[in-house]
């Protein structure tokens, strides 16, 4: 393993004063699927905005390929290669399939054709709908979106926040499987999720929120086979 | 023929409406608030304009693109002053703020320039094109009120609908949150908005005190209400709801002061509004608010 493309240093979050984040560190290294699991409220939201500078940390750092994001704005880190797929999807619905791609290279400068392309061939249903707009596509369709957005950027780390939420099986799958090819093409990724059978099952570690904190990590192999993970997370 | 000049002049109103109804809707899509001080920007942009061109003697062209800078300028301090500051804050709070920012620039106003009533002078003469062997006269001012709204128009269509910059508003006004992960300056992009809407609101008050001469410090709050109303009824937050909301409360407006009475005019108005809301509460063009899962 190389040197961590994403260093999360014992940061500290409140809402108000809500002491939602409770001092975690975690690392993500170049090439790695790392997964945050946890049950809903857990923070896992609130960890990936704080990376994205959406929120800020009352203590502790966050830096990415060595530098700190501790002054950078969201707008900024985007620019630096972290994108985020935030939960809940969140496409502009009335923006067509193509602008909502070209929103997601909106800190590209060069041309973004061959991008276009690329995303196109990686989810086909988006290329049949790209005069579309988002609001009219299925729930599927519109984390394919999500994730296409995300991936015009260039992202050196991508975070999903909750890929799997409300979508049928056969859909969660065809999304983890698209997750898996990222990542043997080379993507290093963070995923969120509830969803903890799939998320470890592709993941190269994992780390297992609760209430603000990181509780238990590992291999994903080691936690699925968790006595502990298997009891809270995996029904049994 | 006399039905078709009441029309002519329904638009032309509407028109100028329709211009100063942008600034409110861009700015509600956007910061998803009203900005009552925006009539105000307008009066601002007439003194702007009057004193560059009865003053300085400056051409009235040169008047209204200093009028546009001003205006520009003050929108974009006004946001960043007092609606910036503000932005996590409850809307009642903005919203009393706004109010409070329209008399602090009307009063502004009346200590700079005095509550004495100027005379503006038509950016345009006084003349007039007659049509059909004289029996449609459509004045100089009308013409141009009429054009340039139409070319505010398409040129503010083509830029929301294709330029990067303008998808960007439209993406933040949907969703700021997801903007912000795309890499767009949101504050930036608000702060654009602000220039837009109150540069649109010089032009708005050049054609609006060239076509109605009388010039104080209070000019901008009727005409600023109607438009709000005009955005409204269009459907507040759609650009194309902002174009016919102001044309159809111009004509409305005039139909009612020519065939019905010219003191009941705002109530008619007021009142067609109503039946609208009640019909369509989002506006004639108005997006319900609809929910996806
Ligand atoms: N905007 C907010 N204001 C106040 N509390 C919040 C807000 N968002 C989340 N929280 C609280 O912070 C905690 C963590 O939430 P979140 O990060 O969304 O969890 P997860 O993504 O793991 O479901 C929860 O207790 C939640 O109620
Ligand atoms: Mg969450």
């Amino acid at each position: 393993m190389s040197d961590a493309v994403l260093n999360v240093e014992n940061i500290n979050v409140y809402y108000g004063s809500i002491h939602a984040i409770k001092g975690i560190s975690f690392d993500v290294y170049d090439g790695e699927i790392v997964t945050l699991i946890g049950a809903n409220g857990a923070g896992k939201s609130t960890t990936l905005n704080t990376i994205s500078g959406l929120l800020h940390p009352a203590t502790g750092s966050v830096s990415f390929l060595g530098e700190s994001l501790a002054k950078i704005p969201p707008h900024k880190v985007v620019e630096r290669g972290l994108a985020q797929v935030p939960e809940g999807r969140r496409v502009f619905a009335q923006m067509t399939v193509q602008e909502n791609l070209e929103m997601g290279a909106y800190t590209q400068t060069q041309n973004i054709s061959d991008d276009l392309e690329k995303v196109y061939s990686l989810f086909p249903r988006l290329k049949e709908r790209m005069n579309q707009v988002a609001g009219t596509l299925s729930g599927g369709e519109q984390q394919m979106l999500a994730m296409g957005r995300a991936l015009m950027s260039r992202p050196k780390l991508l975070m999903l926040d909750e890929p799997s939420m409300g979508l049928a099986p056969i859909l969660v799958e065809q999304i983890f499987d698209i997750i898996a090819d990222l990542h043997r093409t080379g993507a290093t990724i963070l995923l969120v999720e509830q969803n903890a059978q799939m998320a470890l099952s592709i993941a190269s570690r994992g780390y297992v929120m609760e209430t603000g904190k990181i509780v238990t990590t590992g291999t994903g192999q080691e936690l699925l086979a968790s006595e502990a993970v298997r009891k809270a997370y995996l029904g049994g | 023929m006399i039905f078709l000049n009441y029309f002519i002049s329904g638009i032309s109103l509407g028109s100028i409406y329709a211009i100063i109804a942008l600034g409110y809707t861009m700015v509600y899509g956007i910061a998803k608030m009203l900005n009552f001080a925006h009539g105000d920007v307008i009066m601002v942009g007439a003194y702007v304009c009057f004193y560059a061109v009865s003053r300085y003697e400056f051409p009235p062209f040169v008047g209204v693109i200093l009028a546009m800078f001003v205006c520009t300028v003050l929108g974009m301090l006004v946001e960043r002053l007092a609606y910036k500051p503000l932005r996590q804050a409850p809307s009642l709070a903005v919203l009393i703020t706004a109010i409070g920012m329209s008399y602090f620039l009307q009063n502004t106003a009346l200590l700079l320039w005095s509550s004495n009533p100027k005379v503006f002078p038509s950016i345009v003469g006084r003349g007039a094109f007659k049509l059909f062997e004289g029996k449609l006269s459509v004045s100089h001012i009308t013409a141009l009120t009429i054009s340039a709204c139409v070319v505010i128009m398409i040129v503010l269509s083509l830029f929301i609908s294709k330029t990067r910059l303008g998808k960007a508003m439209r993406a933040c006004s949907e969703d700021k949150g997801a903007a912000q992960l795309m890499g767009i300056n949101v504050n930036a992009t608000i702060s654009l908005t602000f220039a837009i809407g109150s540069g649109l609101a010089a032009v708005a008050g050049a054609l609006l005190c060239s076509a109605y001469p009388t010039l104080m410090p209070t000019t901008g709050a009727l005409p600023g209400i109607k438009a709000f109303t005009a955005a409204v009824f269009g459907g507040i937050g759609s650009i194309p709801g902002a174009f016919l909301g102001g044309l159809m409360l111009g004509v409305i407006e005039i139909f009612a002061k020519a065939y019905i009475s010219s003191q009941l005019s705002d109530a008619v108005v007021f009142a067609v509004l109503i039946i609208v809301l009640l019909v369509k509460p989002a506006g004639l063009l108005g997006k319900q608010a609809q929910e996806k899962v």
